[in-house]
C-alpha cells in the first residue's frame, strides 16, 4: 500500500492553529457561536479545535457531536446498513452561528446529510464549514468550506486517513493508494 | 458486522446473539431520536409498509405504526375485521393483492402460528412478524430484554421468572429464546394446569409457587391470563387464580431483594397483578412501551436496508 504524508503532527498544529485565528477573526468573542463535529470522523478534530480556542482566548466553546447516518441519501442503495453513532448536542442551535468541522470534505454528501440532520435542533443563523483536508474537483453536490486546513488534488481511487494521537499515538495524515 | 443475517424477523429462533446485540445498539440510537424535539428520520422515505393484523391489537400496532412513521416510512394499515377476509379470500391472496400495490415491507399479526413463515416462502418483501398465535412475539422479547439490559445493565447471569399463562402465550416462548440467548437463566411459574408438559426441555426452571419464584428472581415478566385463547378452564375462578399466582403489594414487599416488574401489556388489574405494583416503583411496564418503539425502528431500519 503506498503512502504519502499529507501533514504530520507539527504541521498539523500550525494548520490547526491558523484554522482558529481564522475563527477569532469571524466570530469575535464567540458568544452566539457552537461547534459541532461530525460524527465519526470529524469528532477528535472539532475536540482539538475547541482545546486550542480556549487556550487562545480563555473561552470554552458549547461543543456537540453530530450523526447523520438516517439522514444519508444512500440508505438501501449500499451492501449493508451503516452503523450509527451517537449524537450529542447538549444545546438548541436556535438562532446560534454554527461551526460545523469534518476531517475530509470529498463527495460532500455527508455535508448535505449533516445540514439535514441538523433541522432536527433548531433553525440556526448561520452555518460554516470548517475541513481539515479538501480533496479538490470530487464534488457530487454544490458544497464548499468556509474554512479549510489544506486542498489536495486526489484521484478518485485514493483515501485521505487522519490519524489522531488520541488513538494512533502521534498525528498524521495520509494520502492512500486504495487498489495496491 | 452491520447488518442483520436474515431477510425476515420470523421469530427469535430464526436470530442469533449477534443479531439481538446489533438491534439493542441501533435501538440505543434511535431512543435519542424519539426523545428529542424533532423526534422524526427521514431513512426509510422511500419504503412502504403495510401493517396487516388478524388478530386485535392495540399497543404492538400502534408502537409499530409509531416507529414507521418516525423513520418516514409510508404506512397503510389492514385489519381482518370488514375486510374481503371475511368474504373468503385466503391468505396469501390478501398479502399478494396489497404487495401488487408496491409494499416492501409486511408486519403481520395471525391467529395460526406458522403463518408469517407460510408467507416469507411465498413472498419477496421483508415480513416482520408481530405475534402468530401462541408461537412467537419476537419484537417484545427484544423489547423485554433490552428493558432489562437498560434497568439492571445487563442481561447475562440475571434471573427471570415468566409468571401466568405460560401454554398460550407466544410473549413467554419469545421471551425464553432471546433471554437464554443472552446468557440469562429463565424460570416459568404457574397454574400446573398453564404450563407446557414438556417445556423443561428448553432448559428453563418450573416452579408452581409464586413466593419461591420471586425470591428466586432478579426479573418478574406477568403475563395476562388469555382467556380468549382458552377453549377449557385450566383453573376454577379467576379470584382464585389471583389469590395464588396474583402478585400483590403484600407479596413484593415480604421478599428480600427488590425486583424488577415487567408486563407486557394489557393488563387485567386486580387478576395477574395488583393496582399498587403495576404502578410502583418497581414496575417497568411504562418504559416497556417506550422501549417498543426504538425497538421496531431499530428492526425495520436495518431489514429495510439490506438489499
Amino acid at each position: 500500500m503506498q503512502k504519502r504524508l499529507l501533514l504530520d503532527g507539527r504541521s498539523l498544529q500550525v494548520t490547526i492553529s491558523r484554522l482558529c485565528q481564522q475563527l477569532i477573526e469571524n466570530h469575535g468573542d464567540f458568544s452566539n457561536s457552537v461547534i459541532i463535529g461530525l460524527q465519526p470522523r470529524g469528532k477528535a478534530l472539532a475536540q482539538r479545535m475547541v482545546m486550542r480556542l480556549q487556550e487562545m482566548t480563555g473561552k470554552q466553546l458549547p461543543i456537540g457531536f453530530l450523526d447523520t447516518t438516517f439522514h444519508r441519501d444512500d440508505f438501501r442503495r449500499r451492501e449493508e446498513p451503516l452503523q450509527a453513532s451517537k449524537t450529542e448536542i447538549p444545546f438548541l442551535i436556535e438562532g446560534k452561528k454554527v461551526i460545523l468541522i469534518d476531517d475530509v470534505l470529498f463527495t460532500g454528501r455527508s455535508v448535505r446529510a449533516a445540514l439535514d440532520a441538523m433541522t432536527s435542533f433548531g433553525r440556526p443563523a448561520k452555518v460554516e464549514l470548517l475541513i481539515l483536508v479538501d480533496r479538490l474537483y470530487s464534488r457530487h453536490v454544490p458544497v464548499e468550506a468556509t474554512y479549510v486546513g489544506k486542498r489536495v488534488n486526489t484521484l478518485d481511487t485514493q483515501k485521505v486517513l487522519v490519524e489522531w494521537s488520541e488513538n494512533k499515538k502521534v498525528d498524521n495524515v495520509w494520502l492512500i493508494n486504495k487498489e495496491e | 458486522m452491520s447488518q442483520l443475517k436474515t431477510k425476515h424477523l420470523l421469530g427469535i429462533k430464526n436470530l442469533d446473539r449477534e443479531d439481538i446485540e446489533l438491534i439493542f445498539q441501533t435501538a440505543d440510537t434511535f431512543k435519542d431520536v424519539i426523545n428529542r424535539p424533532i423526534k422524526k428520520v427521514p431513512s426509510l422515505r422511500d419504503v412502504t409498509i403495510a401493517n396487516i393484523f388478524f388478530e386485535n391489537s392495540t399497543r404492538t400496532k400502534l408502537s409499530f405504526e409509531l416507529a414507521e412513521k418516525r423513520l418516514s416510512a409510508d404506512v397503510i394499515n389492514f385489519s381482518a375485521s370488514g375486510s374481503s377476509v371475511k368474504k373468503g379470500e385466503t391468505l396469501l391472496d390478501t398479502v399478494n393483492n396489497i404487495l401488487a400495490m408496491k409494499v416492501d415491507m409486511v408486519v403481520m399479526r395471525h391467529s395460526s402460528p406458522g403463518a408469517p413463515h407460510f408467507l416469507a416462502n411465498h413472498i419477496d418483501a421483508n415480513i416482520i412478524n408481530a405475534g402468530d398465535g401462541t408461537h412467537e412475539h419476537p419484537t417484545q422479547a427484544i423489547l423485554d430484554a433490552f428493558s432489562i439490559r437498560e434497568k439492571l445493565g445487563g442481561v447475562k447471569g440475571k434471573k427471570v421468572v415468566i409468571v401466568g399463562d405460560i401454554l398460550h402465550s407466544r410473549v413467554a416462548l419469545s421471551n425464553i429464546f432471546a433471554l437464554q440467548m443472552l446468557g440469562a437463566e429463565v424460570m416459568v411459574c404457574g397454574p400446573a394446569t398453564l404450563i407446557p408438559r414438556h417445556i423443561g426441555e428448553l432448559g428453563v426452571l418450573v416452579e408452581n409457587d409464586i413466593k419461591a419464584a420471586l425470591e428466586w428472581c432478579d426479573v418478574a415478566n406477568v403475563l395476562r391470563i388469555q382467556l380468549e385463547r382458552q377453549q377449557m378452564r385450566y383453573f376454577p375462578s379467576l379470584r382464585e387464580y389471583s389469590k395464588y399466582f396474583g402478585v400483590n403489594r403484600a407479596l413484593v414487599d415480604s421478599l428480600k431483594k427488590q425486583i424488577v416488574i415487567m408486563h407486557p401489556g394489557p393488563i387485567n388489574r386486580g387478576v395477574e397483578i395488583t393496582s399498587d405494583v403495576a404502578d410502583s416503583e418497581h414496575s417497568v411496564i411504562l418504559q416497556q412501551v417506550e422501549n417498543g418503539v426504538a425497538i421496531r425502528m431499530a428492526v425495520l431500519y436495518l431489514l429495510a436496508g439490506k438489499p
